[in-house]
């Protein structure tokens, strides 16, 4: 177990390095002077645009730049945003609880929704519901999510009045969004539930489980749904990795804080700190994700602990 | 490709055809795997497609020209899809967005793919310190999720449609070039690439003859499921208001314009993402089968 575990981690630290030299080369990538970029719409001219250069450290060697500029940020220095000028770190501290919370209860309801679809349809192969079940799937990942967010409030919250049509405070405004992302996660995750529940239940041993007079419904529970599992958690990562992408939309049509609604807006503003802050942020959360889940695996596949 | 060259090219090539997974012509097996459901699909998304090249077949009215008359009308005989507030015709917005969107996922999709061809081939069939760099490169652009790597690039470039179909293209491409890779490295290690080698054929040529008609399946997959992909993508971009600029009639800028209109005329939001939807739910079902047709192997991906 060891070395896996090791070599996992050295990769894990390679990305975020990476990751960081990326973000930190960021503003030396985008056409024009970096001055410029780093002052957004602000009108600087002449002697300003060397002062700033200079106190930005913009005219030293480029590799000077981007090894102190990466290092300060993963020490968590983000620089100061151009239009608040709060500190950047600040802002993305306290939106990341809403993304995670948003993110997190989306990947609930997306398995809720997804798995047991996958283990139905498999079982029922070639069936009615099958295809039904299978349609669903394909129509979850189909429908683009802000207009699943639009159809969502029209119904709940403008007809119904169930639910709030937008902000964050308590579990009710949580919902909606949340739905409309984890709903494009249940169509993936079905799909591959289904696909894996399939080849798993032509394995050997649910012949013989099946052979021995063990009920149906235990053959699938037991003996074939933990191995098509394996596959499903990979994919419920990667998931998690479109979620928190997701996010970026989700969280503008339901009008919610958040890391996406932060490197939009951003975007929109000109503002080159916020959005390279929120970014990092976005991508170190995902890569740790990422190593988690590799590690999970090890707890679940007990083979591998010994490759 | 030039197959009379002797030697390694005869030789090559035979072996080549053998590798193929099999010789029945393309279409026909298309259209015996093709369903009702698939038929439909395909029939909309034929539909689509001659709409988008041709939107005078079926618009009368301006999708851009405002019209204070009548704005934020139902659906009704005057306007199938009803106005939305600014008077314009929503049917023929959604007929010229198709244009828009379906021209940008094509050159987003030829932008990517191309990349992902070159970067992915070149790196497996050379190997060494050029693949480990662009493997390395590979998994840190991955570490940024969906559609993150897009919104970087309109960052860098700024808002546009034409900056959004080169972010789209660029944020594709790191997952498509493991994918081809991958593909190739399994190519590279066949006999008949050794015998081309063996008999003194130059790199560039093999690559040429041998590597990239071998893997031309998986990259005619990754067209398909890029190119749903860039039209969602595309969509969210201009959603956002990053993408397509107003007036371009385009599906997303639409629905990020109608969201306003949610509680009120119900038709403004509802009907463009119908036709949104729809388009991406038959691109990814027949994505689907051309997938399973030629490359069975990339279905759990």
């Amino acid at each position: 177990m060891g070395p896996f575990v090791l070599v996992r981690l050295g990769h894990g630290v390679v990305v975020v390095l990476g990751v960081a030299v990326l973000v930190a080369l960021m503003i030396h990538l985008a056409p024009g002077d970096p001055v410029i970029v780093m002052m957004g719409d602000a009108p600087v001219q002449g002697e300003q645009l060397q002062i700033i250069r200079r106190s930005l450290g913009l005219d030293r060697p480029l590799i000077v730049q981007i090894t102190t500029r990466a290092a300060r940020m993963l020490r968590g220095d983000l620089g100061r945003s151009l239009r608040s000028n709060r500190p950047v770190a600040q802002d993305i501290a306290r939106v990341v609880p809403l993304t995670m919370v948003l993110a997190t209860t989306a990947m609930v309801f997306g398995i809720v929704m997804g798995v047991p679809t996958g283990v139905v349809a498999a079982t029922q192969r070639g069936r009615w519901l099958d295809s039904q079940l299978s349609a669903f799937a394909v129509l979850g990942f189909s429908m683009p999510t802000f207009w699943t967010g639009l159809l969502l409030i029209s119904i709940f919250s403008v007809r119904l009045g169930w639910f709030p049509t937008s902000g964050q405070e308590g579990f009710k405004t949580l919902i909606l969004p949340a739905l409309a992302l984890g709903w494009y996660a249940a169509g993936a995750l079905a799909r591959l539930v289904r696909s894996g529940m399939l080849e798993v239940l032509q394995q050997e041993y649910v012949t013989v489980a099946r052979a021995k007079g063990l009920r149906e419904t235990l053959v699938v529970l037991r003996h074939a749904f933990r191995n098509a599992l394996i596959p499903a958690v990979t994919l419920a990562t990667v998931q998690f990795g479109s979620l928190l992408s997701g996010a970026v939309v989700v969280e503008t049509v339901f009008g919610r804080d958040g890391l996406g609604r932060l490197i939009v807006i951003g975007i929109l503003e000109k503002d080159f700190p916020v959005v390279q802050g929120a970014v990092l942020v976005t991508a170190v959360i995902y890569t740790v994700t990422n190593l988690l889940t590799d590690l999970l695996y090890l707890r679940l596949d007990p083979r591998l602990r010994y490759a | 490709m030039m197959r009379t060259r002797a030697g390694a090219a005869v030789v090559g090539a035979q072996m080549a055809v053998a590798a193929t997974p099999t010789s029945r012509p393309l279409l026909r097996r298309f259209r015996r795997v093709l369903g009702l459901w698939g038929r439909v699909t395909f029939g909309f998304l034929v539909l689509v497609v001659v709409l988008a090249a041709f939107p005078r077949i079926v618009v009368r009215h301006d999708p851009i020209e405002v019209v204070p008359e009548q704005i934020l009308a139902p659906p009704g005989a005057g306007f199938l899809f009803g106005t939305d507030q600014y008077g314009r015709d929503i049917f023929s917005r959604v007929v010229y967005g198709a244009r828009a969107s379906l021209g940008f996922a094509l050159i987003a999709t030829g932008i990517s793919v191309a990349l992902s061809t070159v970067a992915g081939t070149v790196s497996a069939y050379y190997g060494g310190r050029l693949e480990t760099l662009l493997m390395r490169t590979v998994d840190i652009l991955m570490a940024f999720p969906g559609i993150l790597l897009a919104l970087i690039v309109v960052a860098l470039l700024g808002p546009g449609l034409a900056t959004a179909m080169i972010a789209v293209g660029f944020g594709q491409a790191p997952a498509f070039t493991r994918i081809v890779r991958s593909a190739t490295l399994v190519v590279k290690n066949q006999q008949y690439i050794e015998a081309a080698r063996a008999m003194g054929a130059p790199d560039m040529w093999i690559m040429r003859a041998h590597v990239l008609p071998n893997v031309r399946y998986t990259v005619i997959v990754l067209m398909t499921l890029g190119f749903g992909a860039s039209i969602l993508i595309g969509a969210s971009l201009s959603f956002l208001g990053l993408g397509a600029q107003p007036p371009t009639p385009e599906w997303g800028s639409m629905l990020g314009d109608a969201r306003g209109y949610v509680r009120t005329h119900w038709w403004v939001p509802t009907l463009p993402g119908l036709v949104l939807a729809a388009t991406l739910l038959c691109i990814n079902t027949v994505g689907d089968q051309i997938r399973d047709i030629l490359d069975p192997r990339l279905k759990l991906q």
